[in-house]
């Protein structure tokens, strides 16, 4: 249920309202308010800064308004790292997030590690400067290391280099392929987006990605060449 | 043909290193040797044109623009901005106060300074990346001091923290997904942690900047659509409630420090 | 805009060191715009630098070098006061050229 379109100065009237109540629960230490009250706040909140979002942005090309919705993923964790409360909303929404993966329609999970490669570099798509009819990019080392000879990695994800010392076990193609379609069914808030549920890489694309990781003649499990001695 | 010139090996000065690169202080040393030969400096001086120039149909100049210190005054303003503005009720950064003049003073339209605010590929600048350029180096050195103390100045605060952590789009990106954590980077761009203060004075002091790698400068509001350009969303509107927002918390959380505008950056 | 050059000129032991900063697109002309076509080629082919009619320093330049090109380059026999002149011509023919004195 959305509440109508709220002022920024009935904002502060509303912090007010729920501070209100807050000491009033605090009086009471079995009093429920102290929770409702933050969670009216809270939708209160969320609802001005989709308005404000709204009224501040442009359609562009494939970039609509529409995106500005949230959901249940993404409104549960828009907010700090330290703040992630509520273990037990987590742990629904994690199980959520994990029924509604789908694995390969055939089974197969391993593709072409050289397409993978390109897929791991590409990092256009779905943006309003994107051509929509261009495949996305999985733009994998804007945060990942992967192969040991590229140096044009990033540090927000874990390394993946050698992840294919793992093996491929059913259960290991399927945790990592899970993590790609949807990290938040393990992770839940993590940083990485939901190639497979968002619909921003292709099953064959998938596919590809994991033979990037999991083939071991792919680049990234070959290791550095020994350094030659001078 | 005998040469009769070297190109010499620029001596390097006292290179002072950013405590967050993780280049190594490459870039710093850039712009050490660089020094005031930042190409800004041509651009600063078309801005100052601008600002003298009579346009639009009432053919006068920006002179008597208002950006927070009075009609004309522009020497410090840009440090002390965003900020409110009682003659329109709303908080306001250099580009939503510059439209404003534009439209009042010079009659311009609206939309047509919003069709295209922003240079594109092959353009050497733009009107509005010009008068940011030279009302920003009119503030150089003084501490960035944006409004605090108007309840609308506060509530721009808690938006722009709110969108800071707004995560939507096909990839869930949020300016936190990139911008939330100390020491990380994403290829080989370091990204500052900006809700930490330290972070947020280097960045929030150095916009405008002349970008290196586009040839031209960028404002604070470009920078913040380009984000969310990245972020997979819409079209950020110049100097809107959100633009605004989003540059009021930077400045908020880097408040105090010098401004050092235009910088220089990839 | 186009044709402008801010430069300086600074002695020190005997060596003039002279800094010159462009105002150019220096565009390659392999380049598109948003709507697909491509963008003409417009860059410096040529950077003479002269010290009281005599030339000190000649560059010939390709699309290679960066828009707003910076150029350093040093000569010896100059004294403080002394003209010191940038030019360059681009390959549309355009030209640019700024002035100083050594210092």
């Amino acid at each position: 249920m959305r509440m109508k379109s709220i002022s920024l100065r009935s904002l502060s009237l509303m912090g007010v309202v729920s501070a209100f109540f807050v000491l009033a629960a605090c009086a009471d230490s079995s009093s429920p308010e102290k929770g409702a009250a933050s969670e009216i706040a809270d939708v209160a909140l969320a609802n001005s800064v989709y308005d404000a979002l709204m009224a501040s942005t442009n359609d562009k090309g494939q970039a609509t308004k529409a995106r500005l919705r949230q959901d249940e993923v993404q409104e549960f964790c828009s907010k700090p790292r330290s703040d992630y409360g509520d273990a037990e909303r987590a742990n629904a929404i994690r199980e959520a997030r994990m029924a509604l993966v789908q694995m390969p329609a055939d089974g197969e999970f391993i593709g072409d590690w050289a397409r993978g490669a390109e897929v791991a570099n590409n990092g256009r798509g779905l943006q309003y400067s994107d051509d929509p009819a261009a495949p996305n990019g999985g733009n994998c080392y804007a945060c990942h290391q992967m192969d040991p000879r590229e140096v044009a990695y990033g540090t927000i994800g874990p390394s993946l280099t050698n992840y294919g010392a793992r093996g491929q076990s059913e259960v290991m193609l399927q945790y990592t392929w899970t993590k790609m379609w949807d990290t938040h069914a393990y992770n839940l808030c993590s940083h990485m987006p939901r190639f497979g549920a968002q619909g921003i890489l292709t099953e064959q694309q998938l596919k590809d990605v994991m033979a990037y990781l999991l083939d071991p003649a792919s680049p990234v499990n070959q290791p550095l060449e020994a350094q030659q001695e001078n | 043909m005998k040469r009769l010139w070297t190109v010499p090996a620029l001596a390097l000065c006292s290179i002072a290193l950013s405590a967050f690169a993780q280049d190594g202080g490459v870039f710093d040393q850039y712009r050490e040797m660089l020094g005031d030969d930042s190409p800004a400096i041509f651009v600063i001086d078309e801005g100052e044109e601008y600002w003298y120039a009579p346009a639009g149909p009432n053919d006068v100049s920006l002179e008597a623009c208002d950006l927070g210190l009075g009609a004309g005054v522009v020497e410090g303003a840009y440090a002390q901005m965003p900020r409110f503005f009682d003659d329109t009720g709303r908080v306001m950064d250099v580009e939503a106060r510059l439209l404003h003049c534009m439209v009042t003073l010079q009659g311009r339209d609206a939309a047509e300074v919003h069709a295209k605010p922003y240079s594109g590929r092959g353009d050497m600048g733009t009107e509005m990346e010009a008068l940011v350029a030279w009302i920003a180096d009119q503030s150089m050195g003084s501490p960035l001091t944006p409004g605090q103390t108007h309840s609308e100045e506060q509530a721009a605060f808690t938006l722009g923290e709110q969108i800071f952590y707004y995560r939507a789009g096909p990839h869930d990106f949020s300016c936190a997904t990139c911008h939330e954590q100390a020491g990380v980077r994403i290829r080989l761009q370091d990204l500052a942690e900006l809700p930490n203060p330290e972070a947020a004075r280097d960045i929030a002091t150095t916009w405008p900047a002349y970008r290196l790698s586009q040839g031209v400068v960028r404002t604070f509001g470009w920078r913040m659509r380009d984000c969310l350009r990245q972020q997979r969303l819409p079209e950020l509107i110049m100097g809107s409630e959100a633009s605004v927002a989003l540059q009021h918390y930077l400045s908020v959380k880097a408040s105090g420090a010098p401004m050092n505008a235009p910088g220089l950056k990839r | 805009m186009a044709g402008r050059i801010r430069v300086r000129a600074q002695l020190s032991d005997g060596v003039t060191e002279v800094k010159a900063l462009m105002r150019h697109p220096m565009e390659t002309g392999l380049r598109k715009d948003a709507d697909g076509n491509a963008i003409p080629a417009n860059f410096i082919t040529e950077v003479t630098a002269t010290h009281n009619d005599r030339v000190v320093m000649q560059a010939f330049w390709g699309a290679s070098v960066s828009q707003n090109p910076f150029l350093a380059c040093r000569f010896t026999g100059g004294a403080v006061g002394d003209d010191v002149t940038v030019n360059w011509v681009d390959n549309l023919g355009e030209t640019g050229t700024g002035t100083t004195k050594i210092r």
